[in-house]
Order: C-alpha cells, then sequence, then structure tokens
C-alpha cells in the first residue's frame, strides 16, 4: 500500500496550530471533513473513538511521530491525513518525546488488513531519517505531498 | 548459559493482526528480558523492541513468524512471547476496539 492510496491529498495540515492532544485530533479530522471524506454528524463521534483508542495506550509511537486511529462504520474505505507540527505537542508518546508528525486513520471496521497495510507503508518510510526529518520540516501541505509521492516513488527506501 | 539464538515458530492468531497496540505489548515484554528478541517474516528480521521495525512486518492473522532469542533467560523470553501470541494479544473476543477496551497487564 502506498501513501497515495489512503493520504487523502486535500486534508494534509503542514501547519497545525493546535497544542494539545485532543486539540491535533480535532483539526485532523475536521480537515477530513473540509475534504468532504468524512460526514459532519460523524465528525464528534470519530474524535471520541480516536481519544478513547488513545486512553488505552498512546499512538505516539517514538521519533516525533503518532498514529490517532480508529475503525469507524462511517467510512467505505481507509482514510488518512497527514499533520505537521512545528512546536510539536505533549503526546504521551513511548519514548517521552513531543510529536510533531501525525497519520491520522479511520477505517472500514472489517478491514483490518488494509489498516495494517497503512501502518506497514507508514513505519517501513519513517524508518528512513531523511524522510522523517524532511516531513517534519515541511512548511505547506504541497510540500508534504511531494514528499509522501517521492516516498511512494521509493526515493527515500532502499529495502 | 548458552549463548546460542533459540527459535521458536508463532501464527498471529488476532484478528486485527500485528497492529500497533500488539506491537507496543511485544516491546514492553522484550525490555522485560536480557536476552535480545527478534522476530522474522518471511526472511525479513526485527528487533522486538522496535514498534516502528516491528510494524514494518503488516503481518496478518495468520501469518507464521519465526521468533528468536540469545541471551542468559532466551527461554523464558520466547516462552512469553509464544504465550503472547497464543492469547491473541488478548483481544481475541474483540468486535470494536474502542467499545471492548483491552486490560493490559
Amino acid at each position: 500500500m502506498k501513501f497515495a492510496d489512503f493520504i487523502q491529498t486535500g486534508a494534509i495540515q503542514a501547519d497545525l496550530q493546535a497544542t494539545t492532544k485532543e486539540g491535533v485530533i480535532q483539526e485532523l479530522v475536521q480537515s477530513l471533513l473540509d475534504a468532504g471524506q468524512i460526514d459532519a454528524e460523524q465528525r464528534e463521534d470519530i474524535v471520541g473513538a480516536i481519544m478513547k483508542r488513545e486512553e488505552l495506550g498512546s499512538t505516539g509511537i517514538g521519533r516525533g511521530v503518532a498514529v490517532p486511529h480508529t475503525k469507524h462504520p462511517s467510512v467505505q474505505k481507509l482514510v488518512g491525513t497527514v499533520g505537521v507540527s512545528d512546536a510539536g505537542v505533549d503526546f504521551d508518546s513511548l519514548d517521552g518525546e513531543r510529536v510533531q508528525l501525525f497519520f491520522l486513520l479511520i477505517s472500514p471496521p472489517e478491514r483490518p488488513g488494509d489498516h495494517l497495510r497503512a501502518l506497514e507503508n507508514i513505519s517501513r518510510q519513517l524508518r528512513d531519517e531523511t524522510f522523517c526529518r524532511f516531513l517534519k520540516q515541511s512548511k505547506t501541505a504541497d510540500d508534504v505531498q511531494q514528499l509522501l509521492q517521492e516516498a511512494d516513488d521509493n526515493q527515500f527506501v532502499s529495502g | 548459559m548458552s549463548n546460542a539464538p533459540s527459535n521458536r515458530m508463532v501464527t498471529v492468531r488476532n484478528p486485527q493482526g500485528l497492529h500497533l497496540r500488539p506491537a507496543d505489548m511485544l516491546v514492553r515484554l522484550a525490555v522485560r528480558f536480557e536476552s535480545t528478541l527478534k522476530i522474522c517474516k518471511d526472511g525479513q528480521w526485527v528487533d522486538c523492541n522496535s514498534i516502528l521495525s516491528l510494524l514494518t512486518l503488516g503481518a496478518t492473522q495468520g501469518t507464521e513468524l519465526e521468533v528468536s532469542a540469545c541471551g542468559s533467560d532466551a527461554e523464558e523470553a520466547l516462552a512469553a512471547v509464544v504465550e503472547l501470541f497464543e492469547a491473541g494479544f488478548h483481544e481475541m473476543n474483540e468486535i470494536e476496539d474502542a467499545a471492548n477496551p483491552v486490560v493490559d497487564r
């Protein structure tokens, strides 16, 4: 699975304003709503489900990266977006570091395989420090989009 | 005290596969042991103490993985890993993540 298969270009947020965990999640879910990827009446339910998942254990997986996510019956396919926070946000990460890079994922309940393949793609690409650093330095959604495209074209990862 | 690595085969039993929470559980388990734990899928070996690495396996339900432990407590470490896989990471009856929280040990 490639980024282009699940990241909604129109929902990328290269300059997150939120300074809290819930704020970031609200901002990214709103961006998916603005991009027409989720229903307005589902927004609060989706935010609540993602927050509930965070209570089970932070999705801040280290290296300044978090993957907040949930399953939700209102989506027909896996939808995701990317957010970049210049200052970083306290996300209760496993390594205690502030999070600058967010990959928010919403998947249909009956498609665990797609969620796994998205995680596989994200983790494989992020192991490349250059890709990780460039993403964190992105200033515009176009910058992020271009980096994701380059990653999809295997310009960062050898294997 | 043997320094030769011990190996065991495990199967991913839980429907959600080796997603983030199971990967987190494996890392937390791995740090409890002195031994170095590694997991292999299709010839690709990754360290059990890195969530990012574990997620790159993309191991779905039914996937067979090889686990290797090397160190003074290798057998105990392997047994613990096997138990975690056998228990389906304690989410075998889960229908919806958010509705049925799994309580970590």
